[in-house]
This record gives structure tokens, sequence and C-alpha cells, in this order.
């Protein structure tokens, strides 16, 4: 059995690591609440802007917008949004795992398709394996502004614009609740699901339709992304928390299991004292 | 008199909330006075300043493009970024000209010569709307 003293020892570091992840939990808790609200505050552009992209998508017939058209496929982008640091449980792992199997069905060899990473872990996992990753974003704050992704946001657009690749998938994690979330893919270029709300307000288009989908198209794929950053960065924030949260609770456990191991060691520790003195006390008689 | 609802929104939420008699917006095709009972419109914005007269004044704010949807009763700005005039940091708005400034002259990179024209065109926009001269 081991000595008093290296139990004690382990006790100690435990209690120590369980004090760290205990603050790590009440971090991402608080940044968790802070990134949902940003999400929420997020929809009612994201609405309007599918609104009216809607209702200018059905006012001109022709659709002959590039980021609206399907063409054949030569290559494929897929951008992926996960985090900086790990200590979040399976929530990298998992977004990066759904990416790289549609990755591995969908295509033979990796030249007919390019990766943009949001997050140290998915630009560090796709360029160890040999993927070609195009351009990269690490370092987003915890609540990331608009401008913070709005290059990369529209360099992917423009990828696509350039055809440098023909269509653009997401995956991010979407946040369901705080204890749920689950990797998601989502197709953002060429637009094709776009929702026909039922507000059919027919619009007059200034200078012409055409040209306001020049401006508008850009824009709403950008704001796609945006929203999935926000929608990921409450999922990661979640995870973290949870993950944090079982890490302090299996501390606890193992607290207490040592304790118990300990206090047993001290047990017997005294009364091999105490039988030691009465053998003694005994022999002098 | 009659008033009118207008929003400005942008991705890192609402902006501006409320009822105004008159809406003056910069579009591409020049400016543009929105009264209530306009025609249902949509058109896209330059950087520029958005005008809106209400019976306690005047206020501006400044949109880096973007587009304005128009009904009758509701005007909608979606911007990628806005800013009311008095929520304006004019040190930041020239210290970011500034910047913007000295990448243009400096002409090493062909390919960010777009951008520093466009950032410095939202920091004039932006010291602009501050200062109040449109």
């Amino acid at each position: 059995m081991a000595s008093l003293r290296d139990i004690k020892k382990r006790i100690t570091s435990t209690k120590s690591t369980s004090q760290i992840t205990k603050a790590m939990q009440m971090v991402s808790s608080s940044k968790m609440t802070r990134a949902e609200a940003n999400a929420k505050a997020y929809v009612p552009y994201m609405e309007k802007i599918q609104d009216v992209v809607a209702a200018i998508a059905a006012g001109t017939t022709d659709g002959s917008h590039p980021m609206l058209v399907s063409r054949p496929v030569k290559k494929t982008a897929y951008l992926v949004i996960t985090s900086d640091r790990g200590l979040a449980g399976g929530y990298n792992s998992n977004i990066i795992r759904a990416a790289k199997n549609a990755m591995e069905e969908r295509h033979n060899s990796k030249d007919e398709l390019v990766v943009i990473a949001i997050g140290r872990m998915a630009s560090e996992f796709f360029a160890k394996r040999g993927y070609n990753v195009v351009d990269e974003e690490i370092g987003l704050p915890d609540q990331p502004s608009f401008a913070d992704i709005k290059q990369i946001a529209r360099k992917a657009v423009g990828m696509f614009t350039d055809g440098t690749y023909d269509e653009l998938y997401m995956y991010y994690s979407h946040f369901v609740s705080a204890i749920q979330h689950e990797p998601t893919e989502k197709k953002v270029l060429p637009i094709t699901d776009i929702a026909t709300s039922s507000t059919t307000a027919s619009y007059e288009f200034e200078p012409s339709g055409e040209a306001i989908l020049e401006v508008l198209l850009p824009q709403y794929a950008e704001s796609l992304i945006y929203g999935a950053l926000l929608d990921g960065k409450a999922s990661e924030h979640a995870s973290r928390m949870t993950a944090m949260k079982s890490a302090t609770d299996n501390a606890n456990e193992l607290i207490g299991s040592l304790t118990l191991v300990y206090n047993r060691a001290r047990q017997a520790a005294i009364t091999q004292e105490i039988t030691e003195i009465v053998g003694g006390a005994a022999a002098l008689e | 008199m009659k008033t009118i609802t207008v929003n400005i929104v942008t991705p890192d939420g609402p902006v501006y909330d409320s009822e105004v008699n008159m809406v003056i917006a910069k579009t591409v095709t020049g400016e543009m006075g929105i009264l209530p009972g306009h025609i249902p419109t949509v058109a896209p914005l330059v950087i520029g300043s958005i005008r809106l007269d209400s019976d306690n004044g005047t206020e501006l704010v400044a949109v880096s493009g973007g587009f304005v949807e128009i009904r009758p009763d509701k005007v909608t700005i979606l911007s990628p970024s806005a800013e009311i005039a008095s929520s304006i940091d004019l040190a930041r708005a020239k210290e970011a000209g500034n910047r913007a400034e000295q990448r243009l002259q400096s002409k090493q990179d062909n390919i960010d010569f777009k951008r520093a024209e466009l950032s410095l065109k939202r920091a004039m926009n932006r010291i602009n709307v501050k200062e109040g001269n449109i």
C-alpha cells in the first residue's frame, strides 16, 4: 500500500486540479451566456436579410446571378469551424470527424477539395493529414464581432466567385441547448435553399434586381458564415462547461476515495503502533 | 405628422429602433428621401450617412454599405456595421483613417490597395458623421 505521505500528496494535487476545473467551468458558463446572447442579437439581422433575398430571388425570375447557379463541381471547399483550444470534451473531434467522413465519402482524392479552417484545431488537423488548407483564421476572441471574420468570410465567398471552387460547405456545431449540440453541415454556396417566406411584398428595385443581388448575395453568404461561427462559439463554451463540470465531479469522487484510503492507512498505522507497544510491554513483564 | 419606423440592424445586433418623420439614405444611385407611405423598395447603400429627422431633431448614423429595405410603414437598414453619431469614437476613427492613408501611400502591395481605400472611406465617413458635415 502507498505510504501515508504519498496519498496525502495525491489528495492535495487532485484538489488543486479540481479547483482549476471548477474555475474553468464557471468562466465557460458565463462565456456561454454571453455567446448565447450574441447569437440571439444576430437573429433579427439574419431573418431580415433572408426575407429580402427570398423576395428578390422570387422577383427576378432569370436567376442568372453566379452565386445562385449550381455549376459542375470540380472542386469543393469545406469551411470547418472549431475552437483554438482543447479541453472542451468532444466538441472539436465531433466536428472534425463529421467533416472528414463527408470528405472521404464524397471524394476519391484530396485534390478534389480544399479546406478553410476557423480555429487552430481544424487547421492543425487537416494540415497534418495533407489536406490543402487554403485559409485559416486563428485567435478569434470569445465573443467575435462581424469585423473579426469579415476578411475570411469575404475571401471564402470571393474564391467561389472567381472559380477556385464550385461548392462551399460549412461544418460547425449547432447549439441546441446547454447540454446538447450537434455537428451540422450546411451548404453555403451556391445559394440554393432560400426559404420563400410568406411575406411576399413585391419590391421596387433601385437601380435593378440584379444590381441588388450583386451586393446582397455576398453579404448574405458572409452572414451565414458569421451566424455559424456564433452558433459554434456558444456550443464551444457549453461543451467546455460540461467537460469541466464532469472533470470537477471526477476529481471530487477521486478525492473521496483517496481520503478513505488515507484514513484506513492511518488507522492501520495507529493499530500497528498500539500492537507494538502492547507487545513490547508484555515482553517486559 | 405621420411617422415611419426605422430599424438599423447589424450582425452585432440592432443599433437603432425608433419612429422618425423622414429618412435620407445615400444609395448607389444617389440620395433617397423616404417619407411614411413609401412604395416597397430595396436599394443598396454606399459607405455614407443615414439622416433621421424626427420631432426631437436630426440624428446621423454612419453605415458601411449594406442595403435599405423600405415598406410603407417601416424602413429596415441592414449593414455590416453602423454607428450613431453620438457613439462614434472620434480619436479611433481618425487613427484608423491615418493608418489607411499610410497604407495607401506605401504602395507596396497591390492586393491591399482596395481594402485600404475602403477602410479610409469608412474612417472618413465616421469622422464626417461625427462632426456633422455631410
